[in-house]
C-alpha cells in the first residue's frame, strides 16, 4: 500500500498536485463555468490525454512524435463509427414507412448513402458492438504504433527523422480519410452523432456528465503514467533518452523499450480522441492532421515535458489562449502562438511545471527581498551581527 | 597439439569500411583470468576491434567465439547477456539519474519492457548495488546525480555498471583517460581486483598503467596484430619501438 502510494500518487507532493488539479477540474470549473464553456473545457481535456502521452514518450523517452494526432484520431474515429451506426439505426426506426422507402439503404450511415455505398463495409461491422468498439479503440492505434515502432526503432531511426516520419504518416492518414469518402465521411468527417447506447449525448446534463467522465479519464491516465514512470521502466526511458548506447550495452533491447512506450502513448492518445467525440459529437479529418499534432507537442512543451500534471495545465492554457485570441485577433494568433512557444522553450525549458516548482519560490524570494519594508537602520546592523 | 581452452577467440577478424580495412585479419586468444591490454598508435583499429567484439560493428569476415558461443552475428543485447560488457572511451553514464539508479538499471533483473515495469527493488538488488558501489569507491555518493560526479568517478561508475551484471569478459576502452595520478593507481587496483575469475581486454595508452595491469600485451598497427607477449618483451621489440613506443 505504501509503495503504491509512492509510485502511483507520487508521495505527498505528488498527491497535493493531483488534488489541486482534481479540485480545479471537478469542483471549481463546474461551479464557475457556464455549460458552453465547461463543454469547451471537456474538449480541451480530451487533447490533454495526448499531452500526457507525450510527456511519457517525448519528455521521458526522448521520442518526439509530431504525428500523435494519428492515434488520437483513430480512437476518435472508432468511437464516432459506433455512434454513427447507432444514429443510423435510430433514424431508420424513427422514420415513417414512406421515408424508409425513400431511403435506398436502411440503417446505413448517411454519408455512405450519399456515396452510393449500399452495403456496410466489412470493417464497419465490429462497430455495431460497444464492447468491440472499446476494444478496437485501444487495439487499432496500439497495433499501428507497434508496427511503426518496430519498423523505425529496430532500424535505429530516431530524433528528427522519426518526427518527420510520424508527421508524414499523420498526413497520409488524413488523405486516406478524406479520399475514402464512402467509408469515412470524407472531408466532413462523421457528423450528427446523437446517442450513446440510447443516452442522448447532446443534452446539457449529458454534456456535463461527459465532462466529468473526461476528467476521471485524465486523472486515471496521470496515476497510470506516474506508476509507469516511477518504475524501473521510467528510469530506463530517461536512460534511453540520454545515453541510448549505454542501455543497449547493458543488455536491453532498446527498440523494444521505445516501441512499448510509443504503444502506451498511442493507446492513451486514442482514449482522448474517443472522449473528444463524446464531448463535441463529431469527428473530422481536419482534427487529426499535422497542425493539431504540432499543437499537441506545444501543449506538452508549455506544460513542461517532464510533468504529467503540467501537461494538463499546458493544454488548458494554450487551448484557452487559442480560443480567446483567435476570437479577438484571428490574424495575430499564429504569431502569438509561435512567440509563446519560443519564449517558453527559452525561458522555461521545463514549462509551466518548471515555473511552478522553481520559478514561483524564486519569484517569492525576490519579491520578499525587494518589497519588504526597509527596517530601521540600527535593526539592520543588529541582524547583520547576529548572522555570521 | 592441444590448444589450451580460451575464453575469447577471434579468428581472422576483418571489417572493411568502403574498402578500408580498419581491422584486417586479426586473430587473438584471451584466456579466462587474463587481463589483456591492446596498445598501438591512433587509427590502429583498437576501438574498432572492441566494437566488433561487442556487436556495435558487424565484421565483414572472421569469427568471434566466447565461451564456446559464437557471437559474430548476435545483436548487442544478446552479446551482453552472454557475459560480454563494454565500457566506452568517454564515460557513458545516465547524467540525470543518481549513482544508485545508474547501477540499478545495470542490474540484469527486469531487462524486458514488462519486466522493467514490474521490477521491484528487492533486498538482493540493493545489496548488490551497495557491494558494487563500495568496490568502485562510490559508496558515499549513491544518492548523487551522476552528472555531478568528477570525471574519474564517472569512469568508475561506468565500470561499476558493467560489474552489476557479473560479466565474464570486460572490454574497457581507455579506462584511465583524464584521471589524476592517484585515481590511476586506484583504478589499476580496481581492475586487478575485479578481473579475478574473469577476462578483460583493455585499450590503454599510459605505459606505466599498462605495465601495472597487463598480463599480456597485444600491439596493433594498421588493423593488424604487430606483436604480442608480455610487456617486457614487447618493449624490446624493434618493430613496436618503431611504430609506437619510439615516439
Amino acid at each position: 500500500m505504501n509503495t503504491l502510494y509512492r509510485s502511483m500518487l507520487g508521495g505527498r507532493s505528488g498527491l497535493i498536485g493531483l488534488a489541486i488539479l482534481a479540485g480545479l477540474l471537478l469542483i471549481v470549473f463546474p461551479l464557475l463555468l457556464e455549460p458552453f464553456r465547461l463543454n469547451m473545457m471537456g474538449k480541451y481535456l480530451s487533447l490533454a490525454f495526448v499531452a500526457i502521452a507525450l510527456v511519457m514518450c517525448w519528455g521521458y523517452g526522448g521520442i518526439m512524435s509530431l504525428g500523435q494526432g494519428l492515434f488520437w484520431g483513430l480512437g476518435g474515429y472508432c468511437m464516432a463509427a459506433f455512434l454513427k451506426l447507432e444514429a443510423a439505426r435510430n433514424i431508420a426506426s424513427e422514420a415513417g414507412t414512406d421515408q424508409i422507402k425513400a431511403l435506398s439503404t436502411v440503417g446505413l450511415p448517411d454519408f455512405m448513402d450519399w456515396n452510393q455505398i449500399t452495403e456496410l463495409p466489412w470493417f464497419w461491422y465490429p462497430f455495431k458492438s460497444f464492447p468491440l468498439t472499446l476494444a478496437l479503440m485501444i487495439v487499432v492505434p496500439t497495433v499501428i504504433a507497434y508496427i511503426i515502432g518496430t519498423a523505425m526503432f529496430k532500424r535505429r531511426v530516431g530524433g528528427v527523422y522519426f518526427a518527420i516520419i510520424t508527421q508524414a504518416l499523420c498526413w497520409a492518414m488524413e488523405i486516406l480519410f478524406v479520399t475514402r469518402q464512402g467509408w469515412t465521411g470524407g472531408i466532413n468527417g462523421i457528423t450528427d452523432l446523437r446517442t450513446l447506447l440510447g443516452w442522448d449525448i447532446r443534452t446539457p446534463s449529458a454534456q456535463s456528465s461527459i465532462y466529468f467522465m473526461t476528467v476521471v479519464g485524465i486523472l486515471v491516465c496521470i496515476v497510470l503514467g506516474r506508476w509507469l514512470l516511477n518504475s524501473k521502466f521510467g528510469r530506463l526511458l530517461v536512460a534511453v533518452r540520454d545515453m541510448e548506447d549505454r542501455v543497449r550495452f547493458s543488455g536491453y533491447d532498446v527498440a523494444n523499450l521505445k516501441t512499448t512506450v510509443f504503444c502506451i502513448a498511442a493507446a492513451m492518445s486514442a482514449v482522448g480522441g474517443a472522449f473528444f467525440v463524446l464531448n463535441v459529437g463529431f469527428m473530422s479529418p481536419k482534427l487529426v492532421t499535422i497542425e493539431p499534432s504540432i499543437y499537441m507537442v506545444i501543449f506538452c512543451a508549455v506544460g513542461g515535458r517532464m510533468s504529467l500534471i503540467g501537461a494538463v495545465y499546458g493544454t488548458l492554457a494554450v487551448s484557452y489562449g487559442r480560443t480567446f485570441f483567435s476570437e479577438e485577433f484571428p490574424a495575430l494568433w499564429y504569431f502569438l502562438m509561435g512567440s509563446v512557444f519560443i519564449l517558453v522553450t527559452m525561458v522555461f525549458p521545463d514549462g509551466l511545471a518548471g515555473a511552478a516548482t522553481r520559478g514561483v519560490p524564486a519569484a517569492w524570494r525576490w519579491l520578499t527581498r525587494n518589497f519588504r519594508e526597509p527596517p530601521p537602520a540600527p535593526a539592520t546592523a543588529a541582524v547583520k551581527e547576529a548572522q555570521p | 597439439m592441444i590448444y589450451p581452452h580460451f575464453a575469447l577467440e577471434l579468428e581472422e577478424l576483418t571489417v572493411s569500411f568502403d574498402g578500408f580495412k580498419a581491422v584486417n585479419g586479426v586473430t587473438l586468444y584471451v584466456s579466462k583470468d587474463e587481463l589483456r591490454v591492446i596498445i598501438g598508435p591512433n587509427g590502429a583499429g583498437k576501438t574498432t576491434l572492441l566494437d566488433l567484439i561487442c556487436g556495435r560493428t558487424k565484421p565483414t569476415d572472421g569469427k568471434i567465439t566466447f565461451m564456446d558461443k559464437t557471437l559474430t552475428r548476435l545483436p548487442e543485447q544478446e552479446i551482453v547477456r552472454a557475459g560480454v560488457v563494454r565500457k566506452f572511451q568517454t564515460p557513458s553514464i545516465y547524467p540525470k539519474l543518481t549513482v544508485f539508479e545508474n547501477l540499478e538499471i545495470s542490474h540484469p533483473k527486469g531487462r524486458t519492457a514488462f519486466g522493467a515495469i514490474f521490477f521491484r527493488r528487492t533486498s538482493d538488488v540493493v545489496d548488490r548495488i551497495h557491494e558494487v558501489a563500495k568496490e568502485i569507491y562510490l559508496a558515499d555518493l549513491l544518492e548523487t546525480e551522476a552528472e555531478k560526479l568528477s570525471h574519474g568517478q564517472k569512469q568508475w561508475l561506468e565500470i561499476g555498471m558493467l560489474l552489476m551484471a557479473d560479466p565474464q569478459l570486460l572490454l574497457l576502452d581507455e579506462p584511465v583517460a583524464g584521471m589524476s595520478v592517484r585515481e590511476r593507481e586506484q583504478t589499476a587496483e580496481l581492475l586487478r581486483r575485479i578481473c579475478k575469475g574473469r577476462s578483460a581486454v583493455v585499450i590503454e595508452h599510459d605505459m606505466k598503467f599498462v605495465r601495472r595491469i597487463a598480463d599480456k600485451v597485444t600491439v596493433m598497427h594498421q588493423g593488424k596484430v604487430l606483436a604480442e607477449g608480455p610487456m617486457d618483451d614487447i618493449e624490446k621489440d624493434p618493430r613496436v619501438v618503431e611504430v609506437y613506443l619510439g615516439h
